[in-house]
């Protein structure tokens, strides 16, 4: 059955609260999840308090400062902080955000980090990825073709090109499918809604000839039809893109073939 | 401890090549169930209160058992379907899927049967 309470080893404790920084008068307090893989100890929920007269304005601004100035054992991941990596995605105030693009007079009251929420943590906010990637790998993120090679290049219409937009600007931070309840209950299974936008990106792509296999692959009672419309992927993801309407999509075309 | 790649723990045993006939029918009988719904109620609220022979006087009107046979296949139907989708989504333990999902159908089917027998009865009957 679905689990709704925490397995022992896995219960939240209350960590350290380090001390404010000497002489700051514009403080914030930030509730951070930590867990060492090799120590043996249950997860824990550290305090740290930032001077923020000298922090930027964005969440990973003040991960880095700890990092920096506080506490140097505090692992997250980033890389290009201006939103287009998707490496720091992580839970925030509740919700799954990009800290280098979510600002912190977002939030009210306290800064709660947390990794990604369901998914296996290899340390403090670094989730493991791996099984969400190989979905991702498993969808053929490829333009598939069967034709001669042309000359020059595959074209596209501008019309078939727009069609694109929504879905190529995914970064694949996995905000949207750790948000879903169905990915949580049978994430092994279902692909989830980043796997399922990036695979209607190739199913609307005009250049592509593997339409129908395509189709054939996502056939199933709980690769594709896990999705309830639930919505939390669109409502979460920081680059404004809408999954559900893409699976929905995806739908539409499985019932156009059958019709 | 396993050595499977995550690549073959995705893939599994691949996609099964159902699901639209399930995610299809189950939209059809939720449209289906609109008037149905409509059209068997009132006559049916109209009958509580006046016993068997209020049943006996409705139904025997083959318009309103006909509604009533089409709203208890309808309505199972939908009910079998929806409730395999929760028990897909909440119910992991395989056997306990399994049995979950048997129950389910069975059920329906024994209550959708036994729903249109009565209504048949009570028509034949009259």
């Amino acid at each position: 059955m679905v689990q709704f309470s925490l397995p022992k080893n896995s219960q939240m404790r209350t960590g350290k609260t380090w001390p404010k920084p000497d002489g700051a008068r514009n403080v914030r307090k930030f509730q951070i999840y930590r867990w060492n893989p090799d120590d043996g100890e249950n997860p824990r929920v550290d305090t740290y308090f930032v001077d923020m007269d000298s922090c930027g304005p964005m969440v990973l601004d003040a991960l880095i400062k700890i990092k920096n100035e506080i506490d140097p054992t505090l692992t997250f991941r980033r890389s290009c902080r201006e939103g287009i990596c998707g490496s720091c995605a992580m839970n925030i105030d509740g919700q799954n955000r990009l800290a280098c693009i979510f600002g912190m007079d977002e939030v009210k009251g306290d800064v709660k980090i947390y990794p990604l929420p369901h998914m296996p943590v290899v340390k403090d906010l670094v989730p493991d990825l791996s099984h969400f990637y190989a979905q991702h790998a498993s969808i053929k993120p490829w333009l598939e073709t069967k034709s001669n090679t042309p000359a020059k290049e595959w074209r596209q219409s501008i019309e078939d090109r727009e069609k694109l937009d929504g879905l190529y600007e995914c970064v694949m931070c996995a905000c949207c499918s750790t948000s879903c309840p169905s990915y949580w209950w049978n994430g092994d299974r279902y692909l989830g809604p980043a796997a399922l936008l990036h695979a209607y990106r190739w199913l609307i792509d005009s250049r592509d000839e593997a339409t129908g296999e395509r189709l054939d692959d996502l056939h199933d009672p709980f690769k594709l039809y896990r999705c309830h419309t639930i919505m939390n992927c669109a409502q979460t993801c920081p680059k404004g893109l809408n999954p559900a309407k893409a699976i929905a999509e995806i739908k539409k075309q499985m019932v156009e073939r059958t019709l | 401890m396993g050595y499977k790649t995550d690549y073959a723990r995705v893939h599994g045993h691949g996609a099964a090549g159902e699901g639209i006939h399930h995610w299809w029918s189950q939209r059809v009988s939720a449209v289906a169930l609109i008037p149905l719904t409509l059209l068997f109620i009132f006559p049916f609220g109209r009958t509580l209160g006046g016993g068997y022979e209020a049943f006996v006087a409705t139904y025997s009107n083959l318009w309103h058992a006909l509604v009533a046979v089409l709203f208890i296949i309808a309505a199972f139907a939908h009910l079998q379907q929806g409730l395999q989708v929760v028990i897909e989504d909440y119910v992991s333990g395989k056997a306990a899927r399994t049995a979950a999902l048997l129950a389910n159908t069975l059920l329906c089917w024994a209550f959708a049967v036994a729903g249109v027998l009565s209504v048949a009865t009570v028509l034949f009957s009259a």
